[in-house]
Parts: structure tokens; sequence; C-alpha cells
């Protein structure tokens, strides 16, 4: 009897731990039986999956900066008006070149030259964030929420409002090339899912073999133990700030190449989505716990709850009930993991009693 | 025995994630009377009060006032039956005031909806007088030493008109005089039938204060006798379940030449008096330099002040006779300077990681291949070195550090400073809240350390152990060094004058010069 009491704690401990593997398993299931009885469409046909893994890849990218952000116990804001920011800074650069009225004549850059001005542009903007909260005591809900507005207003600044359209580039000007970060693949599968894999696979090895993983981890769990330990603390949170903005604009750069087009108010509320995928995937607000593997897990659940819903024609003010709605469950799901565990832990102890009175 | 039990709790079991905390314990509390609990760390000394007070709720098991059974208690509730508790991890709110603090949950209103801020001040000042302290009742808790929140805990309880009284640890934190202060309001209290459930780790304080004495063992109920039956001898025999002779003891040292050198500390406080005034002294390869003082002497700054915490500390520093440059600790660290800090949950352990992670936490870059990789076996290694070497009690290194006893948590923060590789160790009240047998493996493994060639710093409030470890102590007194005795010279009683010296008033000072 005990043992078996024993057994079900365990399984249902180890479900609870897979939530949101088994959430996301059970959401393709349900999609897929609906879609199909109602639109006709196969829902797991490869073809789907990589336009929902596209999608995925613009949440996700931003949510693995993000992850390490609220690991250090803070937040980003900024990340949406980054993103639209660095894709109208790409824009303008190509569409009309680096006017310099000085001496009358107009740069046009290399497309990879914009690209990595764009990244250079959204490490700085991250950097500033970490500075405001680590060299000026700004609180990082505060810090980056004044980022964000700066940023989003210097992106429509930056086009008086206007979208620059045809960003193909021009051959005479020797710019042409920028669609490929959008529409190119490699064996049939689109750069940003690469770009994506690559930066988890990146994250995931610098989280879980290197000091600068340790020390992040150990900043969100007690910043003033990781102090005294010799953690270099303000560094090393700007340097998370840093990554969260260089993810922003890569994500920025994706979007502005997909549509071959930048428009202003591009990347609004994204930062929820990504909040969202690093909550879903285990990250906890309160700092210290959390993995980039998760966020990953937890940006394909929003993902397919998206996609999935769109294709059933549910409208989009209901999408955002339910998105809201699985959030709030995963949450719930994490406190009762908590007590479950407490409950595992005394059945042992009744198991070991047992034995040691036998 | 004719003295009636006020309190009894009957087959108390409770279980943690991880660990189960107590394993069916019976409890008595004599009316009137100081009820001591003892026991190692980890025993469930600790749980059995939090159950008590009505933080904890137990697995299984009864407990009854009197005749009444208590069921379903919360901590507001335990408070309405009288129950009052001051723990040994500080429960305060550092962002309100000391006054705010004490009458948290049971606040004097004014009008409906409106709190008499004066009326609970007025009162604070008069449970501060009591306790002889000289605390503002409207200064943020926050500014507070340790010792001094300490007695603020103190405070609240007694502000709340109890018949039981559970004191976790009270003197941890407390200088000599205070405890004489907090001994004597245990007297009143006795007097006024008030029942104290005393805990500490301080087993010569036991025996003055305790009327019954309940050991623990391991989550279970050893023995509960009447103190005047026990001596110091049967009590450690009874908690460690033993043998108990090497408690501590100081092997012969080679003392070499010197290795720090520290010359006129001074920092700035947020007050206008200074935390340190004019700090100098040195210590050598393999000693160990006790520092002694009372609360706000300025000791554990010195020791920060040495650590780099303190980027606008005055004063020169020396290691090896090279400067150690300008403040920074991880610089400090890679010379060969390490802490153990005093507070191990504010400052010692990353509660979110497991043992294994906070253990190499400082001395990563020591583990590392080609500056960026942690090397599993590397890493794999050290913490085994240390689990044998410091013989933490957990049942994998990949536990989390809160599922550990406080003594087996305050070996894994040894364990991290040793891990570093240090020349000089700081170690701020390393035995804080430890039983007698973590106290003495730590104390073993300070005279190996010394005598490996390592100079220790080592600041305590317990004469006891600075007589027992330490060739050499300072005193300091309000920020600057007061006296300063070899193993010759130092006796309990010069040390606790040398300690009083910037305390006392003239004439004070003139009498003592005289007798």
């Amino acid at each position: 009897m005990s043992s078996l009491t024993k057994r079900d704690i365990s399984v249902g401990m180890v479900l609870l731990q897979l939530r949101t593997v088994i959430a996301l398993v059970l959401l393709t299931a349900v999609f897929t039986v609906l879609v199909q009885s109602s639109r006709g469409i196969n829902f797991l046909h490869p073809l789907n999956l990589i336009t929902i893994s596209k999608h995925v890849a613009i949440t996700g990218i931003m949510a693995i900066g993000m992850t390490f952000v609220i690991i250090t116990g803070g937040i980003d804001l900024s990340v949406g008006s980054i993103v639209g920011l660095v894709g109208m800074i790409a824009g303008g650069l190509i569409h009309e070149g680096l006017v310099l009225n000085i001496f009358g004549i107009t740069i046009y850059f290399h497309v990879w030259v914009i690209i990595l001005i764009c990244l250079v542009l959204g490490v700085l903007m991250g950097g500033v964030n970490g500075l405001l909260i680590t060299r000026l005591n700004v609180a990082p809900f505060i810090g980056t929420l004044g980022m964000m507005y700066i940023a989003r207003g210097f992106a429509n600044i930056r086009s008086g409002g206007a979208t620059f359209p045809n960003l193909q580039g021009k051959a005479e000007l020797g710019n042409q090339g920028f669609p490929i970060l959008g529409a190119g693949k490699i064996i049939g599968i689109p750069l940003s899912i690469w770009l994506m894999i690559l930066l988890l696979l990146v994250t995931l090895y610098v989280s879980r073999k290197t000091p600068l993983g340790r020390h992040i981890y150990a900043i969100g769990g007690n910043k003033r133990a990781a102090e005294l330990s010799g953690v270099q603390v303000k560094s090393i949170t700007t340097i998370v700030y840093m990554f969260s903005g260089f993810c922003s604009a890569l994500v920025g750069l994706i979007i502005a190449s997909q549509l071959v087009a930048a428009h202003p108010a591009t990347g609004e509320s994204y930062e929820m989505n990504a909040i969202a995928a690093a909550v879903l995937g285990g990250t906890s607000l309160a700092g210290g716990i959390g993995t980039v593997g998760g966020t990953i897990i937890g940006a394909f659940v929003i993902g397919v709850l998206s996609d999935g819903l769109v294709m059933l024609g549910v409208s989009e003010f209901w999408q955002n009930v339910i998105k809201g709605l699985v959030i709030l469950a995963a949450v719930i799901l994490d406190q009762t993991q908590q007590s479950m565990n407490a409950r595992s832990t005394e059945a042992k102890d009744k198991k070991s009693q047992k034995e040691s009175a036998a | 025995m004719d003295d009636s039990v006020i309190l009894r709790a009957e087959n108390i079991r409770k279980v943690y994630p991880g660990t189960v905390a107590l394993k069916g314990v019976d409890f008595n509390v004599y009316k009137g009377k100081v009820n001591v609990l003892v026991g190692e760390n980890g025993a469930g000394k600790s749980t059995l009060m939090k159950i008590l007070s009505g933080v904890e709720t137990p697995t299984s098991g009864r407990f009854f006032l009197g005749e009444e059974e208590l069921n379903h208690l919360t901590p507001k509730s335990a408070a309405e039956k009288g129950i009052g508790i001051i723990y040994q991890e500080l429960n305060l709110f550092p962002n309100m005031s000391v006054a705010e603090n004490i009458f948290t949950n049971r606040e004097i209103m004014k009008n409906p909806g409106w709190i008499d801020h004066k009326t609970q001040e007025e009162k604070t000042k008069v449970l501060l007088k009591r306790l002889e302290q000289d605390i503002d009742p409207k200064e943020m808790v926050r500014n507070l030493k340790v010792g001094q929140q300490q007695v603020v805990e103190i405070a609240k309880a007694l502000a709340e008109d109890v018949n039981i009284l559970i004191m976790d640890e009270p003197t941890s934190a407390l200088s000599k005089a205070e405890v004489d202060v907090l001994f004597k309001i245990i007297d009143e209290l006795k007097t006024a039938g008030v029942s104290i459930i005393y805990i500490s780790h301080r087993l010569e304080e036991l025996i003055q204060i305790g009327d019954y004495i309940t050991v623990l063992r391991d989550g279970s109920l050893i023995t509960e006798k009447p103190m005047e039956e026990v001596n110091l001898q049967w009590i450690v025999s009874s908690m460690v379940g033993g043998d108990s002779g090497k408690i501590f003891h100081s092997g012969d040292r080679n003392i070499g030449e010197i290795l720090l050198e520290v010359k006129n500390l001074g920092l700035r406080g947020a007050t206008e008096e200074p935390l340190l005034k004019d700090v100098s002294f040195s210590v050598r390869k393999g000693e160990v330099l006790g520092i002694y003082g009372l609360l706000g002497a300025g000791r554990s700054e010195t020791l920060e002040t040495i650590m780099g915490l303190h980027e606008d500390a005055a004063g020169e520093i020396l290691l090896d006779g090279e400067p150690l440059g300008p403040p920074h600790i991880r610089t400090r660290i890679r010379k060969g300077i390490a802490l153990v800090p005093e507070d191990r949950q504010r400052e010692g352990l990353v509660q979110t990681m497991s043992v294994s992670h906070n253990l190499t936490l400082a001395g990563l870059w020591r583990i590392v291949k080609k500056k960026f990789h942690i090397n599993r076996e590397n890493e794999s290694g050290s913490v085994e070195k240390m689990f044998k070497g410091m013989s933490i009690k957990a049942s994998t290194p990949f536990v989390s550090i809160t599922s550990l006893s406080g003594g087996n948590q305050q070996k894994v923060v040894f364990g991290k400073s040793l891990l570093t590789n240090p020349k000089v160790l700081l170690l701020d009240e390393p035995t804080r809240g430890v039983d007698v047998g973590a106290k003495g493996e730590i104390f073993n493994i300070m005279n190996d350390l010394a005598r490996d060639g390592l100079a220790i710093v080592l600041v305590t409030s317990e004469l006891k152990e600075i007589m027992a470890i330490c060739d050499r102590v300072i005193i300091l007194s309000k920020g600057n060094v007061t006296g300063e005795f070899d193993k010759d010279s130092m006796t309990e009683e010069a040390l606790v004058n040398a300690s009083a010296v910037g305390h006392m008033t003239t004439s004070q000072r003139m009498k003592g010069r005289v007798s």
C-alpha cells in the first residue's frame, strides 16, 4: 500500500516537473484533432510546424535574453521597443543611407555592416539599461520602462512615424541581400529558427558550464552572498542586460528582413510574450531559478496556442483570454509542485521507518 | 514534582522536503520555569518551537495548553493564547521602524483605521529602557546591528502579554553585559508567572538559567530532567550521544613571519560616530588572532574592510608586505583572503542553489579550464573533499542548501571560503547558532589550517572560544583597539574590561584604574 502511494506520488511529481512539455504535447494533439476535423488541414504537416517554429523563434530569441535577466532578479521591459528601433535603423540605413549633411554625401553600407551596427546598437541600449540599474540604482522595472519609451520614441522619430518599405536594396548601391535573414533557408528550415537553435545551444552551455552562468544564478539567488563570494555583480548584471539587448536587436533585424519593411510600431508588447515564455518555462520572477531550455518550451506553448487558435478561427480577443489562463495555470501548478515535494519526502520517511521497524 | 505543566506536546512529527525534522517528540513546559531545550544542529529544536508558535503545522501529533487541546494554531492565535517567540533567525521588517516592528499585527489604533504612532513609540521606549538599550523607537530596523535587532526581537515578545515565551538562541548575538540584562529580565518574567522555553548552544548559560532540561537528538526526544540533577558533561554526552571529550583543544602551532598587516583602518558610518577610528594589527602565519569586543565595536567592519567591501575605507592593508591594492573583493579573494561572514542566510548562502554550487561559488576560478569551462571532475572533486573534510551531512551534494540544518549550512559557508585556497581566513562569529559537535569540528579545522600556515582572524563574542583557540587577542571598542593580550596574559576579566573602555564614563574609568 505504502509503496503504491509512493509510486503514485513520484509519477505525479514527474508529470508536474515535465508539465510544460506535457502541456505542449497535449496542445499539439488537441489542435491536430480540431484543425483536421474543422478545417481539413494537417496541423502536424512539416510546413505548418516550420511556420509555427518561425513564429516561435521571434518570441524565443527575445525570451532567451529575458530569461537571464529574470534569473538575476530583474526584468527588461525595453525589448519590444528595441525590436522596433533596430528595425527602423536598419530600414533607414538601407533605404536612405547615412546622410552626412556636412560633407553633402550619403553613405550606403554593406548589409553585413548594417546588421553589425544594429546588433551593437542593441547591445549598447542593453548596456544603458544595465548601467542605470547597477550604477545609478534604478529599479529594473523603472529603468527598462524608461528605455522602452525612449527607444519607441526614437523609432517613430527616425521616419516621422512612416514605414521604410522595399528593403531589398539596390545593386548600384551595393546594399542588397537584407531579406536573406528572413527568407534564407538551410536544409529547408528558415535562418531565424537556426539562429534560435544556435542561441539556445550557446546559452545552455554558458548557463550550465561556465562561471558566468553560475554567477548569474548566484546574483539572482542572493546578491549580497554572491558579492561577498567575489562575483562581479555589477558587471555581470550589465552583461545580462546587454545580452537581452542583443537578442532583441537580432529579432528586430529578423522581423524587418521577413517583412522587407520596417515599421516603427513593430515589437509592441513583445516584452510580455518574452516574459510569459520564461515564466511558463519555469523561470521564477523572484530570481535565481530558471533554464533557457524551459523558456524555449514555454515559447513553443505560446506559439502552438496562438497559431492553433488562429487556424481554428478563434478571435484575437479570445486568444488573449486563453493565453492568460494558460499562464495562470502554469504558475498555480508551480505552487502545487512544491507541496508535492513535501509529501513525497514524507512518504519516503514513512517507508524508511517501516523498514527500520521490520 | 509539584510543578504543573502548562503546555504539553505529544508525539509531534514534522516532515520537510528532503528531511524529517521531528520523529514523534513529547515535550513538557512547566509553569513559571525556564524550560531548556538542547540538541545539536538539526536535532529539531527550532522546528518544534515554530510548531508551538503556530508558524509551522505539524505533520501529526497533538498539543495541549492546560487541558485545552490546540488545533490549527496560527501565529496570530498562538499570540492570543499567550505564546510568544523570539526567533533564532531574526524576523523583523528592515524597512519599518523599531516601534512599528514591535507592534506589527497588534497596532495601537487611534480612531478606526489610524495607527497611533506616538503611543507606540512611547511604549517602545519604555520597553527598550527595561532592556537597558539605547535604541531610538523611530530608527529603521535595517540601520541596526544584528545584536540590536536581537534586542528588538526580545522587546517585541515582551510587548505582548505572554504566558509562554520561547527564546530560540536569544543570546547568540549578544555581548556578556547584554546577556546579563536578559537574564535579569528572564528572572522578572518567571516571578510574574511566565513560562520560558529557552534554546541555546551556550551550555554554561543553560545551567545558570534553566530549571528543566529536555534533550533532542536527530528529531527524537532523548530525555527530560530537572536541571539540578544534571551537569555540563551530562548535557554534552546526551546531546551528541556518547563521546564528548574532544570539544576543543588548541595544539602547538609554529607561528611564522607576519602575513597580514593592517594599519590605521578608518571607516565612516551612517552616523557621526565613525565605525572604525584607528585599527592597526598584524597576524602571523600559523597564528589565530582573536578580535573581541561588544556590539558596535567595529569587529565585523574590520573584517569587511580587509575583504574589500568598503570602498571608502581609510588605512593600509599589507599581505606578505605588499599593499593589497584598491578594495575589490574578487581580487582580494584571488590574492588569498577569505571571509566567513556573520549572517549566513543574508551573506553566506545562495538559497536557490544546491549544496555543491554553493560550495564552489567563490572558488570557481580555481576549477575552470581555459578560464571559462567548469570542469565537472574538478568541481565534484572539490565538493567531495569538502564533504569529507567538513563532514557535511547531506544526502547528496545536489540537494538544495535550504534542506540542511543550520550547522551544516555553516560548514558549507566555511567550505566555500576554504575552496578559494586562502592564506588569510577571516571568521566572523563562525560558531554562531552552531551546536557543540559542529563547533568542535570547526575548531579542529581551524587548528589544522593554522598548523598548515594560514593566518586566522577570529571574531567571536564567546570568551571561552577565544581562550581556547586564540594565540593572541586584540580588543576593539568603539572603533579603536583598546587592548592586546597574548596566551599568557589573557583572562576573561581582562578582556571584558578592555572591551568596555569606550563605553564607560570618565569617572567609571578612573574608578577602574584606582581599584
